[in-house]
């Protein structure tokens, strides 16, 4: 079981220094109105301007190479940049796919044509991506996509749905998980990943609303879409081994235990004030879970750093975070009294109403728990 | 080095295996080993009498004696001969332990000799230490095994809890020594991370033996290793003893590095939730033979219970936990936690 091997982290001086520059910063944007603090920011917190800012400063790509608009500053320069961004509630989602898992599937696999055309864009904040791998009859498992690709003349032509595709009708590309050749025992051969150029006019993006009616997802429709040689990721065929690769960036970050740490913040604004009565323990049992899982969190950053791939550990992060996510907002119900209320002006019952709301995603995106949990059972059963 | 220290501590402990029969008596032949090893003076420096090393590799060593159920005063004598250091006071031979009391009393004989009196209630490993120090106050004694009486009790995993009596009992140096400012709170602190090593390791031996038995056990034709419920329950159980070793190294890191009093209670209070849930699902993949005094997960389980209460409740710590995230309140809460 070589998961549990984790060390904990001792986060250099200089992540410490950056970090005080992203507070400085937030506390600047956050204090001019320009973004407000709320909760589940990754996915529906779309700020083009905002992720031009960043871009800016030079906190997005930060796992790039300085030749294609990065910083290299590593990936726990960039754990604390995210996690600090999340905490603080800011709009990240326009380039958080692009940021977190596009552009390194781009420095992995991609063809200098294409790290140059996307990543410097990606790092200014200025292009966005989208994922393009669950279909209509394809959530957990993946490999039984069926989005075909043919050969033609100087390409490949799509057919076929995507589904759950966040942010596609802003997004300027997503990568497709698509079949291109026939299905065989082997379900994970003949699978490609191809870098398909948003809008199209031969691709319909139709919205998919969330039962507040907001729009972050949609169905993604091919018609015949071509797709040049130029834009295959990688090579045709490995699509199953990339694709699994990316999924490791995917689960073990920072977003998969703060997505409601907003509304704790609110809580404790509300408890702290006079004349409250908190339930101390309630409140300490939530705040020390959520220190030993950002603790681990930050673990996995420190494995990736070192250049491992801790797709293990990165499940139980993502299984134990998203549950953790969810008890957040339980919990503070119990500790404030306070009813969730859409309509309300005040931050808590609107909070507590968007977060409660926004909450039976957690467990889901990026993998069902169950499927999390299939993969770390693997892993013990194994040894 | 921690691999070596480690391995070397296993080999013991596979070696002199402490009978499950009687958990409450001291393993002797492994605490003989463990001296030939030389890991009885780990965690305190050289010159002051110790073997080096740091609380990382005292934690990698407690958490192959906790996997190992091991019978013996290891962390205590540690945690007592690390006190002596700080204080410094000469470091007896020999096994240790250490009880805080708030009314040890002391008093002068007419001809000078210095007395001390005090009962102290549930010290670990009371009967077998050969030495106890004392910190009550701002007084530091220590008092060898002839000077005091016991009465034996244990914890709820069988594990010696004595209540040591001391009736004008005459310390060692015929003097007690002042505490230096804070040791005692240290003193705590570090206890609680030498305890949450041991729960990490006991955690793991809980996980590898529901692993070991989910796949010997056969039900419906095939071992329950096949049912997807149980692997789920075994991918729980393995993730909360992840959370577990997690809580002890951040936990010891955070110590090193400077004012751990937030980090220590939440580690407190994270790990002793997971110990829990690591029981709690070991019992229901065990089955009801888990549940018996013939099967060794009882070892492990009683541990996780008895141990996260102990040196302060879970109640104390997250107590503490939510008292300081309200006293940072909203506009410190997350710095709070993330503080290194």
């Amino acid at each position: 079981m070589d998961f549990m091997n984790l060390q904990a982290v001792a986060l250099p001086e200089s992540a410490e220094q950056l970090r005080r520059e992203v507070r400085a910063f937030l506390a600047e944007e956050l204090a001019s109105g320009r973004i407000q603090m709320r909760p589940d920011q990754w996915l529906a917190g779309w700020d083009e301007e905002f992720s031009k800012r960043l871009g800016a400063r030079g906190w997005i790509g930060m796992a790039f190479p300085r030749e294609y608009g990065g910083t290299e500053a590593g990936a726990l320069a960039r754990f604390v940049v995210t996690e600090e961004l999340l905490a603080a509630g800011a709009p990240v989602a326009a380039h958080w796919i692009a940021d977190r898992q596009s552009g390194q599937a781009l420095m992995k696999f991609g063809t200098e044509e294409q790290r140059q055309t996307f990543l410097p864009a990606i790092a200014r904040g200025e292009c966005y991506f989208a994922i393009g791998m669950s279909e209509p009859d394809t959530g957990s498992d993946l490999a039984s996509v069926r989005t075909r690709a043919t050969r033609v003349e100087g390409g490949w032509e799509l057919e076929g749905t995507k589904i759950w595709t966040s942010g596609a009708h802003h997004a300027h590309a997503m990568i497709a998980l698509v079949r291109t050749e026939p299905v065989t025992e082997r379900r994970h051969a003949g699978l490609s990943q191809m870098i398909v150029e948003l809008p199209d006019p031969s691709i319909e993006i139709r919205p998919i609303r969330l039962l507040t009616g907001e729009h972050h997802f949609n169905e993604v429709v091919f018609n015949r879409t071509f797709v040049p040689d130029s834009r295959v990721l990688g090579q045709p065929g490995s699509g199953w081994m990339q694709v699994t690769s990316e999924l490791g960036l995917e689960r073990s970050g920072p977003e998969r235990i703060l997505s409601t740490f907003p509304l704790l913040v609110e809580a404790v604004r509300h408890l702290s004030r006079a004349g409250a009565t908190p339930d101390r323990v309630r409140l300490g049992e939530l705040v020390s879970r959520l220190w030993v899982l950002r603790q681990m969190s930050l673990a996995v950053a420190g494995r990736i750093e070192e250049g491992e791939d801790p797709a293990v550990a990165a499940a139980i992060v993502k299984d134990l975070g998203t549950q953790f996510e969810g008890l957040l907002v339980e919990t503070t119900r119990l500790l404030v009294d306070i009813a969730p209320d859409p309509a309300s002006e005040a931050l808590l019952p609107h909070m507590l109403s968007e977060s409660l709301i926004h909450s039976p995603a957690f467990t889901l995106r990026g993998g069902t728990n169950e499927i999390l949990r299939g993969i770390i059972s693997k892993a013990v059963t194994a040894a | 080095m921690i691999d070596a220290l480690t391995g070397a501590v296993a080999d013991a402990c596979a070696r002199h295996t402490t009978d499950p029969d009687t958990p409450a008596e001291l393993n002797a032949p492994l605490w003989e080993a463990l001296d030939q090893i030389g890991v009885l003076g780990l965690g305190v420096d050289e010159e002051k009498g110790g073997s080096g090393g740091g609380l990382e590799e005292l934690v990698a060593v407690l958490g192959v004696l906790g996997e190992n159920a091991a019978a013996v005063p290891f962390a205590e004598t540690g945690l007592a001969a690390w006190i002596l250091a700080e204080a410094g006071v000469q470091v007896p031979e020999g096994r240790l332990t250490v009880a805080v009391s708030d009314g040890l009393e002391v008093a002068t004989g007419t001809d000078g000799t210095v007395e001390v009196s005090a009962t102290l209630p549930r010290v670990p490993w009371g009967e077998a230490a050969e030495h106890v120090v004392v910190l009550s106050g701002t007084t530091l004694a220590v008092v060898a095994r002839d000077q005091y009486q016991v009465t034996s009790a244990q914890n709820m995993a069988g594990e010696p809890r004595d209540t040591l009596v001391l009736a004008g009992a005459r310390p060692v140096g015929g003097q007690t020594w002042p505490v230096p400012a804070g040791l005692t709170q240290a003193h705590e602190q570090r206890l609680s991370v030498l305890r949450m090593a041991q729960m990490a390791g006991a955690a793991r031996r809980a996980l590898d033996l529901s692993v070991h038995y989910a796949s010997e056990r056969q039900q419906f034709g095939r071992s329950i290793d096949r049912f997807q419920s149980v692997q789920h329950q075994l991918a729980s159980l393995a993730s909360e003893v992840l959370v577990c070793r997690t809580a002890a190294k951040s936990a010891s890191l955070a110590l090193t590095r400077g004012d751990a009093t937030f980090a220590l209670a939440a580690a407190r209070v994270a790990a002793a939730q997971a110990a829990g849930v690591v029981a709690k699902l070991a019992h229901q993949v065990h089955g009801a033979i888990g549940f018996t005094e013939e099967h060794t997960l009882r070892l492990s389980t009683t541990r996780l219970w008895a141990w996260r209460d102990e040196n302060g409740s879970v109640h104390q710590h997250a107590s503490l936990v939510g008292q300081q995230a309200l006293d940072a309140g909203p506009d410190s809460l997350w710095d709070l936690l993330v503080r290194a």
